[in-house]
């Protein structure tokens, strides 16, 4: 029985091992809906209440076998703060939806004074970012012994604590550091960093009696890494995550050869020694050569995008500064959306203030970034009009004039649908600036006379107060 | 009988066999098939009463079981072609030296299994007029903005640039509207300031970019430009064919543009093959900001990539990117809270980071602006180019857990 890709995966395959009861116990109407749910991975074999029923062992144990992912799904944290990371189908986001985005831990060390690590913890912790309707921001905190001190650790990891509740990683290669942490983070099931070498009998002792998961560290050695999780996985720990090292500057190179190695051979290979969640830490573009600070962060900024693209499941981070996270964030959000799916809104008409027979109306794409930057700009500047949202396939308006996916003829169809004829007395239309070259060819399509608006929305206040009501033709 | 029929024929009584079985044994046994995988899950064939026997808790290994990796080595039935990019003396032209991009055997930057076979190009932008442009992208251009050939000079004597692009957008008949003539003439002023190859950008307006192409590629006989750009909708306004005979005939190169759609990219090349010879092309899939559709572009580069290196023949073209598209997010050029510090240094790396992503799925020449993005990204094309890969700096082998560090710790 080998197993396929989630890709080649039959819905019927799945639903032959459900019970096919219809018990309807999922959320879902039948089996069949189930199993298609589960095959896109949608919705988790726990849904089915009846197969954790002892005579459906057999059907379950081969149901998970079947779905298990090649890259396990380990868990840190607790409550709803946990995080899952790894769980990975394919090796490229276009075969599959990427499941699991990647966490985005921030460090802080045991040598900071007490109120500098509180501050530190407080600010990652409550940094967010609105994109698209979503707030981006830090999954967990890395707690770095520098001082090698079992009792400054523990005092750390205590201050953290209580400063967030974001979930841990436990960073020193000292088992007894370690274990003072461990003590003082009993509850949280931290993520421990980590097993090597020379340490792995002690750090493996520690992830049985705290029951936490284990990362296993062998730098640009890959057989290292095999050798560990073997020798683990016969221990009984299975919940492991791989360090394959992350080196700065000309290091680079190696460092994604040996995440694109471990995850092609977990993937493509079935290696399942190298079947685990990939730990990259742009943090080191901090211990290189480099020493000032910007420049630090940005090379870190940089390689975190790298990892990023290249499989890493965590991502250990110094820098706090806005300006070097927000890439981070938004390629993290962005490579886990649906490939398939663009990222919409519905077309329609939308109604903003409140809009007189005489109010401004605007023409955008259906691109939800577009969309909501511009239903931003118009709440700021507090303006009362109305906003036709074409459908463009979900791509922004630069993209899709290009593409021809917003065309004449496009804006002519949307403008009828949205019904907007009925609800204003004139008929002007405003578009955007990026969209200026198709003014011409819209008038003529829609019958309207065609403005074209600025290139940004942050634009369309000042643009309405000079343009609107617009002067006579 | 491929190897999916043989499980399917034995599968079943396999089954059987080992659902009664303790132990296997082979003897004497040959098995000679590609592609079969054959994995027996632990728990998979639980005892057909249902009782799971309780597994003890495993006891700790003595020491370190021995494990190996051998690298898997993936070959591609296909390879993208090298493009030229500019002409010498030697070969018809006039400049320095000329560029090969192109050439691919295997997914960019992934397995790093070989060399890779031409380095990755920057090109950094000249525009001819002025546009409405963030002002810490134009900052570091402000003395020169007026003069398309004193700005190319810059580029190339300050920053280092090996390819100049000459955005021709003072012919957009909705800004200057300036004749081909004129736009030929600022060309040549280009070409005479510096001498490495030079990209030219038209206005993307399908009847004039057509009408301007031609007469540069007129002008320039024998430069091997790479004329930006060609596409589906100048075949539908019919000056697709004028394009690219132009090309042709005064030996230019085409970039061939398309709105992330791999059908359309196919399309568009196949009506090129019919003027043009299939290394004189090369492929713009489109460049979307960082935050902004990216994702789109990075999915849609790989997709390309790694059918062309299956050996889709029409997807068999280097590609470039418009990385300076990036400072269309207002999150690169828009003042911020202090914490997200300002545009001069949101702007570049922003910049960097959307072409980044683009050289890690493939790109093979990037038009750029700002000098730090361009720094970063020449940092590293360098580091990820060297072969043999550059050895783990002694001693920096995850010095960041215990190191005390810099930043804002």
């Amino acid at each position: 029985m080998a197993r396929r890709s989630i890709t080649e995966t039959s819905p019927i395959e799945v639903y032959r091992l459900l019970p096919r009861t219809n018990c309807g116990e999922c959320g879902e109407p039948n089996c069949m809906a189930f199993a298609t749910r589960l095959v896109n991975r949608e919705l988790a074999l726990e849904a089915c209440t009846p197969l954790a029923h002892p005579e459906n062992a057999e059907a379950l144990a081969a149901l998970e076998a079947l779905l298990a992912p090649p890259v396990r799904a380990v868990r840190f944290g607790t409550g709803d703060r946990q995080v899952t990371i790894g769980g990975k189908y394919v090796v490229s986001r276009h075969e599959f939806t990427y499941h699991n985005p990647t966490a985005c831990a921030i460090a802080v060390d045991d040598a900071s004074p007490r109120e500098v690590l509180q501050d530190r913890v407080r600010s990652a912790a409550r940094f967010s970012y609105n994109y698209i309707g979503r707030d981006l921001g830090i999954d967990a905190i890395a707690v770095r012994s520098t001082t090698g001190d079992p009792a400054r650790f523990r005092e750390a990891v205590e201050t953290v604590q209580q400063a967030c509740g974001l979930p841990l990683l436990l960073c020193s290669p000292d088992p007894a550091v370690l274990r003072a942490g461990l003590e003082a983070a009993r509850d949280r099931r931290p993520l421990i960093h980590a097993a090597d070498r020379t340490n792995w009998r002690e750090m493996g002792g520690l992830a049985i009696e705290f029951g936490c998961p284990l990362v296993v560290s062998a730098p640009d050695d890959l057989a290292g890494l095999r050798s560990l999780t073997r020798t683990l996985g016969a221990w009984g720990i299975q919940d492991l995550v791989l360090d394959p090292g992350t080196f700065p500057g000309t290091g680079l190179a190696r460092t994604l050869r040996n995440f694109a190695r471990c995850r092609h051979a977990a993937i493509r290979g079935d290696d399942e020694l190298l079947g685990f969640p990939l730990l990259g830490a742009p943090i080191a573009a901090f211990a290189g050569e480099e020493i000032d600070p910007v420049r630090c962060a940005f090379d870190e900024a940089i390689m975190a995008s790298a990892l990023l693209s290249r499989y890493a499941d965590l991502l250990v981070l110094q820098g706090t500064a806005g300006w070097s996270l927000l890439p981070t964030l938004f390629w993290r959000f962005n490579l886990y959306t649906d490939p398939r799916k663009p990222v919409a809104v519905e077309a329609g008409l939308r109604e903003f203030g409140s809009p007189d027979r005489n109010a401004p109306v605007l023409i955008t794409a259906n691109y939800a970034l577009t969309y909501f930057t511009v239903e931003s700009d118009i709440k700021a500047a507090n303006l009362s009009c109305y906003l036709v949202v074409a459908d463009t396939g979900g791509l922004s308006v630069e993209s899709a004039v290009a593409g021809r996916y917003f065309s004449a003829a496009g804006i002519a169809e949307a403008l009828a649908a949205s019904g907007i004829a009925d609800r204003v007395d004139h008929r002007v239309l405003v578009i955007p600036g990026l969209a200026a070259r198709l003014s011409g060819e819209a008038a003529e399509a829609t019958g309207w006379r065609v403005l074209v608006g600025p290139k940004d929305s942050s634009g369309l206040g000042p643009f309405l107060k000079e343009h609107w009501p617009p002067r006579p033709a | 009988m491929n190897g999916r029929d043989l499980v399917d024929a034995l599968g079943p009584e396999l089954l059987a066999l080992l659902r009664s079985a303790g132990r296997i044994e082979l003897e004497r046994f040959c098995l000679e098939l590609d592609e079969l995988e054959l994995r027996i899950p632990l728990g998979a064939f639980a005892p057909a009463n249902g009782r799971v026997p309780a597994t003890p808790v495993p006891e700790r290994p003595d020491q370190l079981l021995p494990a190996e990796y051998v690298p898997e080595r993936y070959t591609y039935p296909g390879r993208i072609r090298e493009v030229v990019l500019g002409a010498t003396r030697r070969d018809g032209g006039s400049r320095g030296r000329s560029l090969t991009i192109g050439g691919a055997e295997a997914p960019a930057f992934s397995l790093f299994d070989r060399p890779v076979v031409n380095l990755p190009v920057i090109a950094m932008d000249v525009f001819d007029t002025r546009v409405p442009m963030p002002k810490a992208l134009r900052a570091p251009f402000e003395e020169v903005r007026d003069d398309p050939a004193e700005w190319a000079r810059l580029n190339v004597s300050r920053y280092g640039a090996k390819v100049i692009t000459v955005h021709l957008l003072s012919t957009d008949p909705l800004i200057r509207n300036a004749s081909p003539r004129d736009a030929a003439a600022t060309v040549e002023s280009v070409l005479q300031a510096v001498d490495v190859p030079l990209i030219i950008g038209g206005c993307g307006d399908p009847r004039k970019d057509a009408d301007v192409f031609a007469e540069v590629a007129a002008m320039a006989a024998g430069e091997r430009l790479l004329l930006n750009s060609v596409t589906l909708e100048m075949a539908t306004a019919k000056t697709l064919e004028k394009v690219a005979r132009a090309a042709s005939e005064h030996g230019h190169n085409l970039l061939a543009f398309t709105g992330l759609e791999l059908n359309d990219a196919k399309e568009l090349n196949r009506r090129l093959y019919e003027y043009i010879p299939p290394d004189r092309i090369v492929m713009d899939l489109t460049t979307v900001a960082l935050g902004y559709g990216l994702e789109y572009s990075f999915s849609i580069h790989e997709r390309a990539r790694h059918a062309a290196l299956m050996g889709d023949a029409e997807l068999q073209h280097p590609t470039i990117s418009g990385s300076t598209n990036a400072w269309a997010a207002r999150e690169a050029w828009m003042p911020m809270a202090p914490t997200y510090g300002g545009p001069e240094l949101r702007g570049p790396l922003w910049e960097a980071a959307t072409a980044l992503s683009l050289l890690l799925a493939g790109v093979d020449i990037f038009m750029m602006s700002h000098p730090a993005a361009i720094g970063a990204l020449r940092r590293m094309i360098s580091a990820l180019c060297a072969w043999p890969l550059e050895e783990v700096p002694e001693g920096h082998a995850n010095d960041w857990v215990t190191a005390p560090l810099g930043g804002d710790a």
